[in-house]
């Protein structure tokens, strides 16, 4: 019998490469999910395959909502629908006693449609619509108001309902964080934000019960949620003592990093991601030490989504084809690309072999099955020889990409849960031709070629 | 291709792949230190490509392939010189 064949290479041996932070670079194959083998859900449901973990799902939301409760008790969790608005996904969330943060007219009828009452939905984003601040108003949903335009229609809307509705202002704020957003809100240095609340107060058309930041995403100073609470807590204490309103809420958004690791970060995620604990602990330090905390015990709002998700979501991928590059390095082409991965673009994600491979790895650029220069999924990584067919394992990929992914020369693929209890559950089915033309038209003169 | 320097190397039978004018050492897979072996002993391509059919479980298509990359990686490491054959190449 002949031997398995595996390509030649060759390396210079290099002392030093390592740095302080030196980790294993040894790769580790992963043959399952939650003990379903990875094997059996590429032959039943094909590849490229999403597969979400509940399991995983459901414990990361209980182990952040434990921490966060132990830094200040009164605190609660909306899920980010724009991270993740699978019904099934969401409705895990739902279960799990997280309430609802929509940022557009698609996602608030998303919660709606999963049974979530309007008081339990937030209402965030730039560009509400006034259809939308209308049904929004109707179902008391919390609009959180992102510029004066805004404010200004939703008193019109609420006038003509006869509702008063439930509002809070969005503020941007330096919180040291580089680059600071700025166009979310109402800036909290120049008095902005303050000058929105007293314009919102005198209206007299809205009641005012929450302050809400987003600061950023994926960011890697927990310290700077000591900013964000620090300083909407003293926004709502002037509040206070300038109108007499207690705000009800402080919503301190979302941000959160997860364990996936910006294409420009050195360290590894493990080293550079804050914990939940360093999280909790910044936004609890400014609760604890605050005034308006101690006189009114305004509730936490958290609306972090990426951390919850990223890692619950793996992408298993079919080796096409390899080439060698003119770079010395291994090229594989993935049958899965930046059109369904597209966080790819933002991250050094995870690729594991599904299969023990002895031997030296060469390094080894991942690249996805479009015709696009761009089609990059992971830069070059020492790596075992693939073959062609190969499975691979890319992660995380839970946040942003079932909800950003493009419909660019490909079917989306399955979508699949695996439950608490192992069971395999089609959460979305693979695309066809049908889905991708049924809202096209072909005029009549067109339709002979 | 020029393979004088691949002559030099210091080849242990247990792996360890050291060039004496350099000081640098080397490390290679199995099939990378057949390759080396092969090319010491002064096998043509075709040779070494038959050898490693006969052997291994591989495609020509995909062999070949390898082969031109390896012979890249060691012109990349400068354990092979630009012979007369590539002359054009240059």
């Amino acid at each position: 019998m002949k031997k398995q064949y595996s390509a030649p290479y060759i390396e210079r041996n290099a002392a030093g490469s390592t740095n302080k932070y030196a980790h294993r670079s040894v790769l580790s194959h992963l043959d399952n999910i939650d003990h379903v083998p990875i094997g059996n859900l590429i032959k039943e449901h094909g590849s490229p395959l999403f597969v979400f973990s509940e399991r995983q799902i459901r414990r990361t939301y209980r182990h952040l909502t434990d921490v966060i409760q132990m830094q200040y008790p009164n605190s609660e969790i909306s899920w980010s629908y724009k991270t993740n608005y699978l019904g099934a996904i969401c409705s895990i969330y739902h279960q799990e006693g997280a309430k609802a943060e929509c940022v557009s007219g698609m996602e608030y009828e998303m919660a709606k449609r999963l049974g979530v009452e309007g008081k339990n939905i937030i209402f965030n984003g730039p560009g509400k619509r006034r259809n939308e601040i209308v049904n929004a108003v109707n179902d008391g949903a919390r609009l959180h108001i992102d510029h004066l335009e805004e404010l200004y229609l939703i008193e019109k809307v609420s006038d003509e309902l006869g509702i008063i509705p439930e509002v809070a202002i969005r503020i941007n704020m330096d919180t040291g964080i580089y680059p600071m957003w700025t166009r979310f809100g109402f800036n909290y240095e120049n008095g902005e934000a303050f000058r929105a609340v007293q314009r919102l107060l005198t209206g007299k058309k809205m009641k005012l019960v929450g302050l809400h930041v987003h600061q950023g995403t994926f960011i890697l100073d927990a310290f700077s949620y000591y900013w964000v609470a620090q300083k909407l807590l003293t926004l709502a204490q002037q509040i206070k003592e300038q109108f007499d309103v207690v705000v009800d809420y402080i919503d301190v958004g979302g941000g959160f990093a997860s364990q996936n690791a910006l294409h420009a970060q050195y360290t590894p995620a493990e080293y550079a991601t804050p914990s939940y604990d360093q999280y909790a602990a910044a936004i609890g330090n400014a609760f604890n030490e605050s005034r308006f905390v101690r006189e009114h015990e305004p509730r936490l709002i958290l609306e972090t989504g990426r951390v919850l998700v990223d890692e619950a979501g793996y992408l298993l991928s079919r080796v096409i084809g390899r080439k060698n590059l003119p770079t010395g390095e291994r090229a594989v082409i993935l049958d899965a690309g930046v059109n369904i991965n597209i966080t790819a673009w933002w991250y050094k994600q995870r690729v594991r072999p599904t299969r023990p491979f002895a031997g030296s790895y060469q390094n080894t650029v991942f690249y996805g099955p479009l015709c696009m220069n761009i089609d990059l999924i992971r830069p070059a990584m020492p790596f075992p020889d693939l073959q062609s067919g190969d499975v691979v394992v890319v992660s995380p990929v839970g946040a942003y990409n079932v909800t950003q992914w493009m419909q660019f020369i490909e079917y989306r693929p399955n979508v699949i849960l695996i439950s608490e209890t192992g069971a395999v559950e089609v959460i979305r089915e693979r695309e066809e031709l049908a889905d991708v033309i049924s809202r096209e038209h072909i005029p009549e003169h067109l339709i002979r070629i | 291709m020029e393979t004088v320097k691949v002559t030099e190397l210091a080849i242990s039978d247990n792996g360890f792949i050291f060039d004496p004018a350099t000081g640098y050492s080397y490390s290679a897979n199995e099939t990378g230190f057949m390759l080396l072996r092969m090319l010491q002993s002064g096998l043509d391509k075709a040779e070494i490509r038959q050898q490693f059919l006969t052997e291994y479980e591989t495609t020509p298509d995909s062999l070949d392939s390898d082969l031109e990359h390896f012979i890249l990686m060691l012109r990349a490491l400068n354990l092979i010189g630009v012979g007369p054959e590539d002359a054009d190449a240059v």
